[in-house]
């Protein structure tokens, strides 16, 4: 934020501005960079998985776009879909059906304003920070039950009541075992937490204590279902529902809730780094940063989304009651406990 | 009061399009939430009248449209109208002949195994054994295309003897590909059968005791998955089956009760290790000789009527033929696995919910052109 | 069993209204009166020593002056077989349903029906299974000719 403010001090005239463009402009310029920047790595993410899908299942996944192994692949279908015709089926309500793939999209990527990638490089620092992204979770919900119903069509209905069931109940688990950080940090600003694991590797929170490398795995797990991949993603299970509550979404609006599964995919991993692999901060202890903040937050944030990756392409999915089971009979109970303990740990 | 708490039921029709009835089949749900209350299957989707087209053609016409019924296992769809054919004619085949249709139905068997476990992986969720599967399957269709040329429809098994003989360093190259594809089994069940996931899912979801699936006329990998131990190839014998030693491998009920979709599943695969073992001793009996030799010039059988069944993938295959001394059948009908067994899916999928009747639907392993014919 | 000892338990128990009997068939069989035949199957299936519960086929064929309905009946108890067959006029075919007997019987008189148009009494759903619902004609009779149009389309 800091740096946007002192390079849009160099456009000439920029300081004869009225008091609130000078404070309303860096916001927005800031935003907008971010948009593009987490664009870029999302379209690189939907290449990685496609060729770790690939060298999975024993194929070559995209190797001609762009010469090297396909990498402009992505770019290719964007600009696919871009170009397709815009369908909007008439029996719909067209409201919604409009407005269901920019709320999904937009509960993914507002929330990334308050993630650190670096020591300074966020949007803002919220003194509520991670409260503010849990909540925004929620309003994906919202989005997909909309285009589960205003598609007006039974097999997308299904989706979108597995959808609001499934995600709603992983909000849960989710949110208790990123208490257990919280309560060992005392703050809820997300700048806070990464501070707070500085000085190498031993203090982050995946290996401080035994209860928050359990709750890691809670939230790994629940992470998943929040983000419908699989063995969570029955809302958009092919084999049993077509595709789920975007059956009837064609073009750009379904490029929207592509993109934002993958920017989903990539906030929850960014919230797993920040919160127990230590964001932005250093391996081995000592002042210095050797490998940049942002390089590093991305390279752990990716780690973890290729384990998210691997895991879709090697298991199949859980039906509906068995997912709920698990959520409310093995995640919650066990999360409640860590959080119990994590409390202990920090009143001691 | 019980009907007023429980909501209304939603028809769902799991139309002829979808991704995961294997073909055009409709399924009607009467769904209350995500329980079905009723399963209605509607087929004739892919009727084409097989049966009247074969009384317009002479006999050795007729195995091109017996290929088209089950296109997944044509050679063992062709194995049993010949074999009807050459018992009406009273023909005797040679030892050459009698090796390689072994060979060609076994290897058939395993390519529509691997079908049905890499698209019963797929329905349930899990996309990579769908590959593994269909790479290996690869290996078996180019050496049906070396043989007669094509990949899926063969017309090779012909009245009285086969179409081409096979080629030179065929029976090396079958015996490496048995070698290389067994331990590939293995990574199979690592990845797929003894998932807990897919346990979880298979292990307790349509059981169909034995007594309902004799009564509605269910055969094969289905009823053996049951625990019933009945096999053609070792019951009723033909092609000289008894010589050949195999396991008949039937469900057991190790993750639930007997007669669920993960015993029927892994029936198959097992049935699939079998087939390897008959394919090795079959190479090794393979003697040389002439395939043409006791192809008649004219196929005219005496009237009468003959009911001859075989092992196919699916289940039992039976064609009933009606002759009446002509050069075309006078009447053929053909029972189809599939189809009794499909009578079944309504009892089979009482009371479950919609992501356990695609596990039910993929456990039957049906194709449709052999249920509509 | 041997197929001509079930012919003699047949013939002992049914007596007249086993019309025809043929054990020494390549495919052994036995024509039954149309009414008798509910009887029959069931004490085919029923009997210790015949035990026939697996309906292997039931499916009908179109001889120039009667419509036949065979029936072969299995056993996996006891690992024989036997053909039962019954004979019914062109016009207005009718047989009881054994679907009562064996399950399976349902989907296959449901074939019976739509491909010669004998109705089977008593069965619980009896309409078309492959032909459309609306379909006119019985398409496995000798004597049938594909209608032009169908529903507005050229057949």
């Amino acid at each position: 934020m800091e740096s946007i403010a002192w390079l849009l001090h160099l456009i000439p005239k920029y300081d004869t501005l009225p008091e609130l463009w000078r404070a309303l402009i860096p916001i927005v310029v800031s935003c907008v960079l971010f948009f593009a920047l987490l664009c870029l790595i999302v379209l690189f993410l939907v290449w990685l998985e496609r060729k770790i899908s690939a060298h999975i299942q024993d194929r070559l996944g995209p190797m001609y776009v762009g010469g090297w192994h396909g990498w402009a692949q992505t770019i290719a279908d964007s600009l696919k879909l871009l170009l397709k015709e815009d369908i909007v089926p008439d029996s719909t309500d067209k409201l919604l059906f409009k407005m269901a793939p920019f709320i999904v999209f937009l509960g993914a990527f507002a929330a990334y304003v308050v993630v650190p990638f670096g020591i300074s490089s966020f949007v803002t620092d919220l003194n509520i920070g991670i409260l503010y992204v849990v909540a925004l979770g929620s309003l994906s919900v919202i989005g997909i039950i909309m285009a589960g119903w205003a598609s007006n069509n039974k097999y997308s209905l299904y989706g979108g009541m597995r959808a609001a069931a499934q995600i709603i109940s992983y909000e849960i688990p989710a949110a208790i075992a990123l208490m257990t950080v919280i309560i060992q940090v005392g703050s809820l600003s997300m700048v806070d937490i990464v501070n707070a694991q500085k000085g190498g590797i031993h203090h982050w929170f995946l290996f401080r204590n035994p209860f928050t490398f359990l709750a890691f795995f809670i939230y790994f797990i629940a992470s998943l279902a929040e983000v419908n991949r699989t063995p969570f993603d029955i809302p958009e299970a092919e084999s049993e529902l077509v595709a789920g509550f975007h059956t009837e979404y064609s073009g750009m609006r379904f490029a929207f809730f592509f993109l934002a599964e993958y920017a989903n995919m990539l906030l929850v991993t960014s919230v797993a780094t920040t919160l127990f692999l230590g964001g932005w901060t250093q391996i081995l202890p000592g002042p210095t940063q050797i490998i940049p903040g942002p390089i590093l937050f991305f390279l752990k944030a990716f780690a973890i989304i290729f384990v998210q990756m691997w895991l879709r392409w090697s298991v199949p999915r859980l039906r509906v009651d068995q997912l709920m089971y698990l959520s409310w009979k093995v995640l919650l109970p066990i999360s409640f406990v860590l959080v119990l303990g994590a409390g202990w740990m920090a009143v001691r | 009061m019980e009907a007023e708490y429980s909501g209304e039921i939603m028809t769902l029709s799991m139309g002829p399009q979808h991704p995961s009835t294997h073909g055009v089949l409709r399924l009607e749900l009467k769904t209350d939430g995500e329980i079905v209350a009723d399963a209605i299957p509607h087929i004739g989707y892919l009727h084409r009248c097989f049966e009247k087209h074969a009384e317009n053609v002479e006999y050795p016409g007729v195995v091109p449209f017996v290929d088209r019924m089950d296109y997944c296992a044509a050679m063992n769809m062709e194995l049993g109208y010949v074999l009807a054919i050459e018992k009406l004619l009273g023909i005797q085949i040679n030892n050459r002949v009698r090796c390689l249709r072994i060979i060609m139905a076994e290897l058939d068997r395993i390519a529509s195994h691997l079908i049905a476990a890499g698209t019963y992986g797929n329905d349930i969720g899990s996309f990579t054994p769908f590959m593994w599967c269909f790479r290996d399957r690869e290996t078996i269709l180019d050496f049906f295309e070396e043989t007669c040329g094509a990949r899926l429809l063969y017309n090779y098994n012909w009245v009285g003897g086969l179409m081409h003989d096979v080629k030179p360093g065929f029976e090396k190259r079958v015996i490496e590909f048995v070698d290389y594809f067994e331990p590939q089994v293995d990574n199979l069940n690592k990845l797929l059968s003894d998932n807990y996931i897919f346990i979880r899912r298979t292990a307790n979801v349509g059981i169909l005791t034995p007594e309902t699936a004799i009564s509605y006329g269910v055969t094969g990998p289905n009823l053996r998955g049951s625990g019933v131990q009945f096999d053609v190839r070792r019951n009723e014998a033909y092609l000289g089956y008894e010589e050949f030693e195999f396991d008949v491998p039937v469900g057991k009920g190790e993750y639930g009760p007997v007669g669920s979709c993960w015993d029927r599943y892994m029936v198959r695969i097992r049935e699939v290790r079998e087939s390897c073992k008959i394919i090795r001793q079959a190479v090794a009996k393979l003697t040389p000789g002439d395939v043409h030799e006791s192809i008649p010039k004219r196929v005219k059988p005496p009237a009468g009527e003959i009911y001859m069944r075989t092992e196919c993938p699916r289940g039992e295959l039976g064609y009933y033929i009606v002759s009446d001394g002509s050069t075309k059948p006078y009447r053929i009908k053909v029972k189809s696995p599939c189809f009794t067994v499909m009578s079944a899916f309504r009892e089979a999928s009482k009371g479950t919910m919609i992501a356990d009747i695609i596990a039910i639907l993929g456990s039957f392993d049906i194709v449709l052109g052999e249920i509509d014919r | 069993m041997k197929p001509q000892e079930i012919s003699v338990i047949l013939t002992e128990k049914f007596g007249a209204r086993i019309l025809e009997s043929q054990p020494e068939a390549m495919n052994p069989w036995s024509a039954v009166e149309a009414t008798a035949i509910l009887d029959v199957c069931r004490f085919m299936r029923t009997e210790d020593s015949l035990c026939m519960d697996h309906l292997e086929l039931l499916g009908g064929v179109d001889y120039k002056d009667r419509i036949e309905i065979v029936y072969i009946l299995y056993s996996m108890k006891h690992y024989h077989r036997y053909t039962m067959k019954c004979r019914l006029p062109r016009e207005n075919p009718s047989i009881p349903s054994v679907e009562s007997i064996w399950g399976v019987a349902n989907w296959h008189e449901r074939e019976a029906f739509d491909m010669f148009g004998v109705v089977f009494e008593g069965h619980s759903d009896l309409r078309r299974i492959l032909c459309p619902d609306d379909w006119e004609g019985y398409p496995l009779r000798k004597d049938y000719r594909p209608p032009k149009i169908y529903r507005g389309m050229p057949v």
